[in-house]
């Protein structure tokens, strides 16, 4: 529900993932960073809900 | 739904004076027309005071919680819902409270009518059955009531209460096939873009006043997240980012429990819909669990328990 609430105001899917990974499941978590990695850089820097700090100068 | 008024007061007197309850909790004629307020009453004498019409849209169930003594209550649809809330959550006991139960028929959305009235001062509403008479200094309109229903009055479906002890009036018939998440596929079918711009656009009014967490009644947490700043878990400007964090953490506080009693949507200073928010969680608590909040006192509300067949696709 809060992945659906999330991309429901208009964070792009794929920025949000939801995964679990047992202690004991070393190859499952370089999978999924991974994939995680490469749909979010697919994505680019994210825009939205950041804040940036005041630029100065 | 005026014709109530006579019959509460009653109530609530001979209660008051049996000692069945202590405190009777109700609604009293607002200061200003159609700003009905919340009133707890302990003097039988005072009893006179309760009122009920279509401007009730506040909910009770805030003044229920952290009570020791016999409670009283006034419930339509929404408010019993909202007890059923508190008591699967420890909030009350179901012995401590005597539910007097109300048909209610919705409540009126007083933006619609200052917007009918074009902005001029109301001075009186009068209420006569399906119609209701506005009054200022040089006009007087009336207007059908179905047409300035609150927007979570028009698509309720639970008018009459879940729970109560006795009720006042023969309860309403319920309203059939009703259409309520229309506005949620609206933008389900936007893209990612156009969502963010219609909420940052919804929410660019926002002031922080948090009128809407104040008047929900889920809300008793007894220090907010909003007011934490050991750690400061959002930021406290009306910066884009941090108002949506705020809209977005205090409607995920909601999910799975809003009963959409519109108290949020009433009090916004600015008339923020943030129904908007709540109404995706709840279309998805139905989706995903088959679940209406507040409808039952013995199942565990979606996120409190844990099932093997629970929705899980979006795990890896």
């Amino acid at each position: 529900m809060l992945k659906g609430l999330v991309e429901h105001v208009g964070i792009e899917p794929g920025r949000l993932h939801f995964s679990w990974i047992s202690s004991a499941e070393s190859t499952k978590f370089v999978e999924v960073a991974q994939e995680v990695a490469k749909a979010v850089k697919e994505l680019g820097p994210a825009e939205r809900l950041v804040k940036r700090r005041a630029e100065v100068g | 739904m005026e014709q109530f008024g006579e019959k509460i007061r009653e109530r609530a007197r001979e209660l008051l004076e049996t000692g069945k309850v202590e405190v009777f909790v109700g609604y009293r004629k607002g200061t200003v027309p159609m700003m009905n307020h919340p009133v707890l009453i302990r003097d039988p004498g005072k009893a006179e005071i309760l009122h009920w019409d279509s401007h009730c849209g506040l909910n009770l169930c805030n003044y229920l919680t952290k009570r020791t003594e016999k409670i009283g209550v006034l419930a339509n649809g929404c408010n019993s819902r909202n007890m059923v809330t508190h008591i699967i959550e420890n909030q009350v006991k179901r012995e401590q409270l005597y539910i007097v139960g109300i048909p209610c028929t919705g409540m009126i959305d007083h933006r619609a009518v200052a917007r009918a009235v074009k902005g001029r001062e109301i001075l009186a509403v009068d209420e006569e059955g399906e119609a209701f008479t506005v009054r200022g200094r040089d006009f007087e309109e009336t207007f059908r009531k179905k047409d300035f229903l609150q927007r979570n009055c028009a698509v309720c479906t639970h008018h009459n209460p879940v729970i109560c002890d006795e009720m006042i009036g023969d309860p309403v018939e319920e309203p059939q096939g009703v259409q309520a998440y229309k506005d949620v596929e609206t933008v389900e079918a936007m893209s990612a873009e156009k969502k963010w711009g219609f909420f940052t656009q919804l929410i660019s009014k926002c002031v922080r006043c948090y009128a809407c967490r104040n008047a929900c009644p889920l809300c008793y947490c007894p220090t907010c997240f909003v007011d934490e700043s050991r750690p400061q878990w959002v930021g406290k400007s009306v910066h884009e980012t941090d108002t949506m964090t705020f809209h977005l953490l205090r409607a995920y506080h909601c999910a799975g429990r809003c009963t959409d009693c519109g108290a949020c949507e009433r009090v916004c200073p600015v008339g923020i819909p943030m129904r908007q928010f709540t109404k995706k969680l709840n279309k998805d608590a139905m989706e995903y669990f088959s679940w209406e909040p507040g409808l039952s006192l013995e199942e565990r509300p979606p996120l409190d328990t844990y099932r093997p067949d629970d929705y899980n696709e979006f795990v890896r």
